[in-house]
């Protein structure tokens, strides 16, 4: 393996892993306030095309569009959008207290119909497929860090010429850990999580905090559909279910980090290696792979390959319950609806 | 001293559907002065006191704290008035240190907090280390855990429910200690509990309650054990239960030395042994969690039993079995069977959201041949059990959880009953039942015990036992503490024998 291509393999699992982060970012904060979000990957739709809409429109209908309002108005489409879903969410799991499983599951359904339906729409509008472009919101999103992207030769194509997203997200997942662990807010949402009686009892308002953190968990998930748009996509959309596939993988990094932000930052790209491994094994590696599974289509040995990061979810969930480890596990009563009165 | 009193309640009602839970209740809660709210389960004990800790709100009377009337909505406005609960499941969470649970949802940051909270420990003797985490704690220590957090937020009545019955001997000395010292710094304490001898020990005066209503208050000094258990079991009633001579007795079942942990490592059941005979009717008394539910579910297979136990069941064809070591269905096709009516009555037995005849199949499913479930067989058994025992259910598939609690329990009784076994066991049958209904499980199990099996029947309500069954096995803290004949006995002899273990607590 050359240096370029391990060197492409790196951008790429930063690319894919960046968009995993926000998912799993996102979730994270719903699930530690209890709330089970299946409907994440539906919700990272919502933002990828709400922000593409919203930028869109505005490079459309400006004569002279200016970059940075685009990326205001790209962004703030996006963080709504996402977080109406999770108030949909919300509303349909700690109001009228529905099955967290299903009403997640149905909202990663009506989300991916909704941004396809809408990215059709676009596409059609911009002139037909591959024709949709908002590419000065996505160059402005794309733009590197000045000076320190070009002058430190490889260094700098590995760790500095991303756009400025990648490094927001890493920002946010240090921000969400020590808001967790380090802050009186954090400590009284792991509580609403863990017991949200006891939470209850000791003052704290359940019903508020499980609200907030769904919806700002959604906000946070949906900049995962906006980078993939704006980033990997370059600004354009296809009506495939690339989101969604990324958005399955932050369910299972929400489990693979335990439930701390702070295993996201490494997490996150190691699952954007494991999905991008299939492109990068050495032919060898392949043939004998295929010959000893009896494999005849290299497309079957990618599906394999593809597995590989729900695979070490499972291994390290395994070892999680069998070493009883308290503090890795899941809140005590993710995925359960609270009722005072049931008290 | 003159006594102050902190907390007045006056003419306090509470139900909860049909059921009454408090009935009329008033008296004073003193400060420097150690309450014990005492009386059998289900006198309404720990209701009163949700009520003063905000998580029930009475339908009727007043409360009021220091002179003021007050309205308990919920558990912060407690707080605020300085009532502290401790609740018999401690509300703790296990992922946090004890520091965390303390300070939990308080809003000032308070940089002295560790130092207040080791003040508090200090003063009153509790030991505490504040970077443990819950998960790690004894039982004991999750208790201290949860007086000082109390204590920390300023609470002046403190309430304890049961607070002694996960303790051994010498922790509860220590927080005994610790209660009397918080007595002498004039808080008021409420302890609820049917100890009698920790109630003497510990409690300057007694309030007993019966049956949701206010029965007595007494001053600790001037009362003994033997009033305080009448006081507390009442006087006799006499029910009309009719009840044959036992005749040809068979023993069915000879348990011995069954010794049974729960999930903390303690004995449920320790070192029990008895014999049921078929033909008669056992029945077993005790304070819920003395081992009654362990005891049945050991015999019917569900519990990890510790060596050296024999469970010997003899079949009508007298050979005998050991039930130890054989599966729930192995036991269940010798003909042991188990009614086990929990708190939520469809929890164990039943599934709520199927008909009656599904519920009926649960149990001889595996029977069936074929691909397809039979329903032929349990729809005629269903309603069989719905005439017979006059359910009242609108169709044989309307979800047995739509039913009412007596329905509900005749069709699980009924079930167990029409597989014909040779050891019935049955616990809190009658639980939440209305008196007529009572009467036809009562007749079931008379007419089970006439068929020559070996009943066994759990009850809470003394007077039933005595007048149903006909030998009584009394359960103190996981040990037979005697068995009685139950013509020749009565509720104190029962009481006293529920209460204080025999050689000493």
């Amino acid at each position: 393996m050359t240096i370029t291509t391990l060197l492409a393999w790196v951008v790429a699992a930063v690319t894919f892993g960046t968009v995993i982060m926000y998912g799993c970012l996102g979730e994270t904060l719903n699930e530690r306030a209890g709330g089970l979000n299946l409907g994440t990957p539906g919700i990272m739709m919502l933002g990828g095309i709400a922000s593409l809409t919203g930028a869109y429109f505005y490079e459309t209908s400006t004569t002279n569009p200016n970059a940075f309002i685009s990326v205001i108005i790209s962004l703030v489409c996006c963080v709504v959008v996402s977080a109406l879903g999770g108030l949909l969410y919300g509303l349909l799991t700690i109001t009228f207290r529905a099955n967290q499983n299903v009403t997640g599951l149905t909202l990663t359904i009506f989300g991916t119909g909704i941004a396809n339906f809408f990215g059709g729409s676009l596409v059609k509008l911009s002139g037909g497929l591959g024709q949709i472009s908002v590419s000065m919101t996505s160059n402005a999103f794309k733009a590197t860090i000045p000076f320190i992207s070009k002058r430190l030769g490889i260094f700098s194509n590995l760790l500095f010429n991303y756009g400025w997203l990648t490094y927001l997200a890493l920002a946010l997942a240090i921000v969400l850990h020590l808001f967790f662990f380090k802050t009186r807010t954090g400590l009284n949402l792991r509580a609403v999580g863990e017991n949200p009686a006891t939470a209850d009892a000791s003052g704290i308002d359940v019903i508020k905090y499980k609200y907030l953190a769904c919806c700002l968990g959604a906000a946070i998930s949906g900049m995962g559909g906006l980078f993939y748009v704006m980033d990997y996509a370059k600004g354009t959309w296809a009506n495939d279910s690339g989101i969604e596939t990324l958005g399955w993988l932050a369910v299972a990094l929400v489990i693979f980090t335990s439930w701390k932000p702070k295993n996201a930052t490494w997490g996150a790209y190691l699952f954007g290696f494991c999905y991008w491994i299939y492109l990068y094994v050495p032919t060898p590696v392949n043939v004998f792979l295929m010959k000893t599974f009896g494999l005849n289509k290299s497309t079957y040995l990618q599906n394999l390959y593809k597995m590989i990061p729900y695979l070490v979810t499972i291994i390290v969930l395994v070892l999680v319950s069998a070493k009883k480890r308290h503090h890795d596990r899941a809140p005590e009563s993710l995925g359960v609806a609270y009722f005072r009165e049931e008290r | 001293m003159e006594k102050e009193s902190a907390v007045e309640l006056r003419n306090i009602s509470k139900s909860f559907g049909k059921v009454i839970a408090n009935d009329n209740v008033s008296f004073d809660i003193n400060k420097y002065e150690i309450l014990a709210l005492l009386g059998e389960n289900g006198s309404g004990k720990t209701t009163i006191m949700n009520m003063l800790a905000g998580i029930y709100y009475p339908d009727s009377g007043q409360i009021s704290v220091n002179g003021k009337v007050v309205s308990i909505s919920d558990p912060k406005v407690a707080y605020e008035l300085g009532i502290g609960m401790v609740h018999q499941h401690y509300k703790l969470i296990d992922v946090f240190t004890a520091y965390e649970n303390i300070v939990l949802g308080l809003k000032e940051k308070n940089k002295d907090a560790r130092k207040e909270i080791l003040d508090i420990c200090l003063k009153y003797g509790f030991e505490i280390d504040l970077d443990m985490h819950v998960y790690e704690m004894s039982v004991s220590q999750k208790q201290t855990l949860e007086i000082v957090k109390v204590l920390y937020r300023g609470a002046e009545i403190l309430i304890l429910d049961e607070p002694t019955s996960v303790l051994t001997p010498q922790e509860i000395a220590k927080l005994f200690n610790v209660i009397r010292n918080m007595r002498d710094d004039g808080k008021a304490i409420v302890i609820i509990s049917h100890k009698l001898n920790e109630v003497l020990d510990i409690s300057n005066k007694v309030v007993v309650l019966r049956k949701g209503k206010f029965i007595a208050e007494v001053d600790t000094s001037k009362t003994d054990e033997r009033q305080l258990t009448e006081l507390m079991v009442g006087e006799k009633i006499e029910l009309d239960i009719h009840r044959d001579e036992p005749i040809d007795l068979i023993k069915r079942l000879e348990v011995k030395n069954l010794t049974v942990l729960n999930e903390e490592g303690r004995k449920a059941l320790d070192d029990v042994s008895f014999e049921a005979f078929g033909g008669e009717i056992l029945g077993i008394a005790g304070i819920s969690g003395c081992g009654q539910k362990e005891l049945l579910e050991a015999v019917a297979g569900l519990q990890q039993i510790e060596p050296g136990a024999s469970i010997i069941y003899t079949s009508p064809e007298n050979t005998e079995e050991e039930l130890v070591g054989k599966s729930p269905r192995q036991i269940r096709e010798l003909g042991v069977h188990l009614s086990f009516v929990p708190e939520d009555r469809l929890g164990m037995g039943l599934v709520g959201n199927m008909g009656m005849i599904e519920n009926m199949m649960l149990k001889d499913y595996s029977t069936g041949h074929g691909l397809f479930v039979q329903t032929k067989a349990p729809k005629s058994l269903a309603s069989t059990v719905k005439t017979e025992l006059s359910v009242d259910t609108p169709s044989l598939n309307t979800p047995v959880r739509r039913l009412s609690g007596g329905n509900v329990q005749k069709v699980l009784v009924g079930r167990e009953i029409s597989l014909a076994p040779t050891v019935l066991m049955t616990a809190y049958a009658v639980r939440g039942l209305d008196i007529n209904t009572s009467y036809t499980i009562y007749n079931l199990l008379n007419t089970q015990k006439k068929k020559g099996v070996a009943v066994i029947y759990v009850g809470e309500d003394l007077d039933v036992l005595l007048a149903l069954c006909d030998r009584i096995l009394i359960l103190c803290s996981g040990k037979v503490n005697g068995i009685v004949d139950a013509r020749n006995t009565n509720k104190e002899e029962i009481g006293l024998l529920m209460t204080n273990l025999k050689g000493g607590n």
